[in-house]
């Protein structure tokens, strides 16, 4: 009876270590994958996107018509992006940044950190 | 130049690209396909300009893999042309966002064009990136204030080139701005009301389809200042297609790239360039003529397309 409990406490605690591995590797992957911004047919995707503060966030522009990632208030501007350039920026500050192609003003987005 | 039979012509402007020659001959303007300017054309007191657009060098994609080479091949016909045009107006987007170094290709090229002179007008592409300071470094000096608007008269023509992409608004439409417009007026104002009047820009000075910014939000004054001119041709360029309009004496006139074709208004999704094979893409360079006559006669325009 007592191996038995020795046998069932020590099965837990290998489920509570499985767990924490798992956890430990889901942080590793998110970090290793920062969120990316697609822009394409003229429009950022997503064109709203919440990150944790500390993020860098990439912008790919797939069009072959040059985008711009400007901040509405100078915060950061990338230059101009064709054919699959990257724009990547990393957010320290919390806040809601929006931002435009300054190209095409009428092309917007929003990224929230938080 | 050597003769060549219309099918011929065609198939070379189709994988050539394309520039208009327009032609004054006693204050009306027509306009040829710029292989199609022949010595007959060079009445007494007439004479010949051409306009280049769009070129976007630096553009590289599926409708153009080489859009420095289309140009030079423009170019070339533009040589070959009898009599040589008297100047050569360039109605903005010379780079693709400006690429580094597009500006010395562009430069590079068009030095080799046998006329007296090229106009320019800005393009949003040739701007955005640092507000026009490379573009006004080259091309401002001798404008007015060194700001890239300008004005000139050729054998009693007047023309007028307006800078429309330096004040981009929320929609993303082509601006004046109230300095301009107020240059414009005091610069018309001398002029008698026959004086054949020409005004280039690179987005277009009427709505062509605001929900894709090809119109300039402030247009409409310039356009009243000019109403009172027995003709006046409007020549832009953004859309890369041709597109024209007439509303009482103002023709209006929307020239193709020499790099890439966009769609036609609202046909897709976004603007930007159509991706198509090269082959399809040159197809859609095309050819037009069209003949101006002042007064209230309609506009005469011929577009030939491959196909």
């Amino acid at each position: 009876m007592k191996d038995d409990t020795r046998a069932l406490a020590s099965y837990r605690r290998g489920v509570v270590a499985v767990g924490v591995v798992t956890l430990l590797i889901g942080a590793q992957a998110l970090a290793a994958t920062p969120p990316t911004i697609g822009i394409k047919e003229f429009k950022y995707g997503p064109s709203i996107l919440t990150v944790p503060v500390g993020t860098t966030v990439t912008w790919v522009n797939h069009d072959e018509e040059p985008h711009t990632v400007t901040s509405g208030t100078g915060a950061f501007s990338s230059a101009g992006l064709v054919n699959d350039d990257t724009f990547v920026q990393t957010f320290t500050k919390p806040g809601t940044y929006q931002y435009f192609c300054a190209i095409h003003p009428y092309m917007k987005g929003t990224l929230v950190v938080k | 130049m050597d003769r060549i039979d219309r099918r011929g012509f065609l198939e070379c402007m189709a994988w050539a690209g394309t520039g208009v020659v327009w032609i004054a001959a006693g204050g009306v303007l027509s306009s040829r396909l710029i292989t199609d300017a022949s010595a007959a054309d060079a009445a007494a007191g007439s004479f010949t300009f051409v306009q280049i657009s769009d070129t976007h060098i630096g553009f590289k994609g599926e409708a153009n893999k080489d859009a420095a080479a289309t140009l030079q091949q423009v170019v070339d016909r533009v040589n070959g042309l009898r009599p040589a045009p008297a100047f050569v107006l360039h109605t903005g987007d010379q780079t693709h966002g400006q690429k580094a170094g597009a500006f010395d290709t562009v430069a590079e090229i068009l030095k080799t064009v046998k006329t007296e002179r090229i106009f320019y007008v800005p393009g949003e592409h040739d701007v955005f990136l640092d507000g026009g300071k490379e573009y006004l470094a080259r091309y401002g000096k001798g404008t007015v204030d060194d700001r890239g608007w300008q004005s000139f008269d050729y054998k009693g023509t007047h023309f007028v080139g307006l800078v429309n992409v330096l004040k981009y608004k929320g929609e993303g439409m082509g601006s004046l701005g109230d300095e301009q417009l107020e240059w414009l007026e005091k610069d018309v104002a001398p002029l008698s009301s026959s004086t054949p009047i020409v005004v280039f820009s690179h987005v277009p000075l009427w709505a062509v389809y605001p929900q894709w910014g090809w119109t300039t939000e402030d247009a409409e004054r310039a356009l009243v200042s000019l109403r009172r001119f027995g003709s006046t041709t409007v020549l832009n360029g953004h859309i890369h297609q041709v597109l024209r309009k007439v509303e009482g004496n103002i023709s209006f006139h929307t020239a193709m790239s020499t790099a890439f074709p966009q769609p036609a208004p609202g046909s897709a999704p976004a603007p930007g360039p159509m991706k198509i094979p090269e082959e399809q893409a040159r197809r859609m360079i095309g050819v037009t003529e069209v003949a101006y006559v002042p007064g209230k006669h309609p506009l005469a325009v011929v577009d030939s397309t491959l196909g």
